[in-house]
């Protein structure tokens, strides 16, 4: 193995496994937030109960978020160090913005939340659960439009053999930075929603704390079904936008390698890379990707064939994440909103509370899904159609990141799995008993 | 370019805030076992840090991220350069944050000597990586016309490197002492103000030898004889240097750390100043080296990332000194008690 499959392997474990946290990390702290505020204005106590409660869960995940990011802002410099040099007057500064700006906002205030009950107001321990929420969403706001300048690079020139950057505003505002947010985001919440519903639905199959419980999960309800539906909606748009701009992302999404006019969506697709074709294709849809991306049924959509054999991201791998990220997408849907059917007799739906309770892995799947669409999908390129991934890595010895990479497994792996065991421990004890 | 030059002493000032306050959470860790007699004394030693450490770090993440913003060439040279001893510092950092989060949530003694060994190296490996890694830097490292990087990780371990490893602990340690001293009170008190008070003369002494090794070892003096004004920075330090042993006597803590924090702001400074302009000098040729003209970014993102910084970097500051008069006063056996301490 080489430098830049090591350096790519680790890269991916470290992004997935810090991808795990970040999620919840999003929405939790809105819902958290939310909880605490019902408190502050009705004064009831299971408002308060509830914020401690998902709280706890929140900190304990959000430890773990912290700590695996930390070591991404380094890996640029460590494992891509040709990357960084060659476009660090763009990428590198929105990174610095991120941390001056946002990071440094949720990590101070969230210390302050943490240890602040007694030393603040009711109103103003509120507010600091806000700002640490406020804090998390800009953090993802700086790292999503950094990530989208990789997709898409804009607002550069080349000059003294690096990128340099010309128009700040051009990769602030570009679409594909506002949709990749908008997405990312949604899909953030839907994953939280999705944990505060299957543990709720775990308690409520018990019938323990009822009141607590339902009332959890229906906060997390109205919260989840907007956002299953705000992140199909966006992902729709992304694929728009990945049309006209990723070409060979896109078509390795639906594994197409013809040009043509009238493309199909296939229910299911086998693609076979080195014969250029695809040896299972079932359930064609005739024009339907070429109405999804073009709004027409009739428009030409480009295929693989159109591209060098070294300018094609890896089929199968995209493809199939593509397809199990979509298929998700519409089950949330369906997920959310059979839950408001079930929601005045929540505590007797118990088959619809088991599948809540086994649906709780389902978003963090699509989540990973997702970024291996975007990141995978993206190959053979680091920044598409500027610099290829093979030319960025750093001139390390191959030794060096082997063993960081086993490290990376191993200590991730250990603390995956405690942070995990945490996680499911302390949900499934519920919440402290109510004073009175 | 002026630009070129401010971003320079920017950078060495975000290094330097983030010794100063993540300094006394290393401090706190590494003495966290020698100290930490009982389980209740542990308790109040990570309780002590706990609202603050995490803001801390931040400067970690803000510096890393400004050296990646101002000076990528800097950035990607030195980070893949250094990458071992850097991997080393993020897996520590990533075990001492997870450790004061799990420690206290299984009741069981095994559980938590795991996480108090994390608690220690997480805390002194980084001390001590962070000094010899800057101590290296001081002295410059073997870095061809292409910045690659033609040593190991024991390249870095030279006398020197060590040196400056030993005097980033003895700073963060007495650093940490004095920060217990302050936060706690009884029998824990009093010993982390006895640790303070013989560790210092080994500060001391440890400080000398490094401020004589540099005139051999570096050429941090170059700048100081051409321009003599700065060696009022040196003086400052020396002068901070006693004042904490001064304010240690008087048994004012508070000011002892404070005194403490100016040690390590000018201790920081003192080699940013000597180093100027050079930010990753080679060994190999002194062409080759990466210096704040050479390495910078381009001056539209110098300016921009300077309007970013003078606007946010005061704001940070603000909160965080919220946070820290929000929690003065002494962590005590009651504070333990409420369900949200670690």
């Amino acid at each position: 193995m080489d430098v830049v499959l090591l350096s790519r392997l680790q890269f991916a474990a470290a992004t997935m496994f810090h991808f795990l946290f970040v999620p919840f990390t999003l929405g939790l702290s809105i819902l958290v937030a939310y909880m605490e505020t019902r408190y502050v204005k009705t004064g009831d106590e299971t408002y308060l109960r509830m914020t401690k409660f998902w709280g706890k869960l929140f900190l304990i995940n959000f430890s773990l978020g912290v700590v695996t990011g930390i070591t991404l802002e380094f890996q640029f410099g460590t494992n891509w160090s040709r990357y960084s040099a060659y476009v660090g007057d763009i990428f590198g500064s929105l990174l610095a913005i991120e941390a001056t700006v946002a990071f440094s906002l949720e990590s101070i205030l969230l210390g302050v939340w943490i240890f602040g009950w007694k030393k603040l107001s009711q109103k103003a321990h509120a507010a600091v659960m806000w700002l640490v929420a406020f804090g998390s969403t800009l953090s993802a706001v700086w790292i999503l439009i950094a990530n989208a300048w990789m997709q898409s690079p804009v607002g550069f020139t080349i000059r003294d053999g690096r990128a340099e950057l010309v128009d700040f505003a051009a990769i602030l505002f570009q679409k594909h930075a506002i949709f990749k947010f908008l997405h990312t985001v949604s899909a953030a919440y839907v994953l939280s929603a999705f944990f505060v519903m299957g543990v709720s639905a775990y308690h409520l199959l018990k019938k323990q704390n009822v009141d607590f419980f339902a009332r959890s999960f229906k906060i997390a309800l109205g919260f989840g079904t907007i956002f299953s539906f705000i992140v199909v909606i966006t992902g729709d748009i992304n694929g728009v936008i990945v049309a006209e701009k990723q070409p060979t992302k896109l078509a390795a999404m639906e594994s197409l390698w013809d040009t043509t006019t009238r493309a199909p969506v296939y229910l299911f697709v086998l693609p076979d890379e080195d014969n250029e074709k695809n040896k299972i294709e079932i359930g064609a849809l005739p024009g339907m990707l070429s109405f999804l991306v073009h709004h027409d049924i009739n428009a030409e959509v480009r295929g693989l064939k159109e591209f060098p054999k070294d300018e094609r991201p890896p089929v199968l791998i995209t493809s199939f994440a593509f397809k199990g990220m979509v298929v998700l997408g519409f089950y949330f849907i369906l997920a959310t909103v059979l839950g408001w059917w079930k929601r005045k007799r929540l505590v007797d739906s118990s088959k619809y509370l088991k599948l809540m309770l086994l649906s709780i892995p389902l978003p963090y799947v699509a989540c990973e899904l997702g970024w291996i669409v975007s990141e995978v999908g993206r190959q053979p390129w680091i920044v598409y159609g500027l610099m290829k991934t093979s030319d960025a890595v750093s001139p390390i010895a191959t030794s060096q990141v082997l063993t960081t990479l086993i490290a990376f497994i191993m200590v991730y792996g250990l603390l995956g799995v405690t942070g995990f065991y945490l996680i499911a421990k302390n949900a499934k004890k519920g919440p402290e008993p109510a004073v009175n | 370019m002026v630009l070129q030059t401010i971003w320079f002493f920017l950078w060495g000032f975000l290094w330097a805030v983030f010794f100063m306050t993540d300094g006394f959470d290393f401090g706190v860790g590494t003495l966290y076992p020698f100290l930490g007699k009982s389980d209740q004394d542990k308790r109040i030693m990570i309780n002590s840090l706990g609202p603050l450490w995490d803001g801390n770090e931040v400067w970690l993440i803000t510096a890393g991220g400004v050296t990646f913003a101002a000076f990528p060439t800097l950035y990607a040279v030195m980070f893949s350069s250094l990458y071992s001893a850097l991997m080393l510092i993020l897996f520590a950092l990533i075990l001492r944050g997870v450790s004061f989060e799990f420690r206290g949530k299984v009741d069981d003694p095994r559980w938590r000597k795991i996480w108090d060994t994390c608690i220690f190296t997480g805390s002194f490996l980084p001390a001590l990586l962070f000094g010899v890694a800057f101590a290296n830097i001081f002295k410059g490292l073997p870095i061809d016309h292409n910045g690659i990087y033609h040593g190991t990780l024991f390249t870095l371990l030279n006398p020197y490197g060590l040196l400056g490893g030993v005097l980033f602990v003895m700073l963060f340690l007495v650093h940490g002492a004095l920060w217990l001293a302050i936060k706690t009170e009884g029998d824990l008190h009093h010993r982390a103000a006895s640790v303070a008070n013989k560790l210092w003369p080994v500060l001391l002494g440890v400080v000398v030898i490094f401020l004589i090794a540099s005139k051999f070892s570096t050429r941090l003096y170059d700048n100081y004889l051409a321009h003599p004004a700065f060696f009022i920075v040196i003086l400052i330090t020396v002068f901070a240097l006693f004042g904490i042993k001064y304010f240690m006597v008087k048994e004012t803590f508070f000011k002892a750390w404070f005194a403490s924090a100016l040690t390590i702001v000018g201790a920081t400074f003192y080699g940013i100043i000597g180093l100027y302009p050079d930010m990753f000098p080679s060994t190999i040729d002194s062409q080759f080296s990466l210096t704040a003209h050479n390495a910078s970014s381009s001056p539209l993102t110098l300016k921009i990332m300077l309007i970013v910084v003078i606007i946010f970097i005061p704001v940070v500051i603000g909160y965080q000194i919220w946070a820290y008069t929000l929690f003065k006063g002494k962590v005590t056996k009651e504070d333990l008690a409420y369900e949200e301490a670690y």
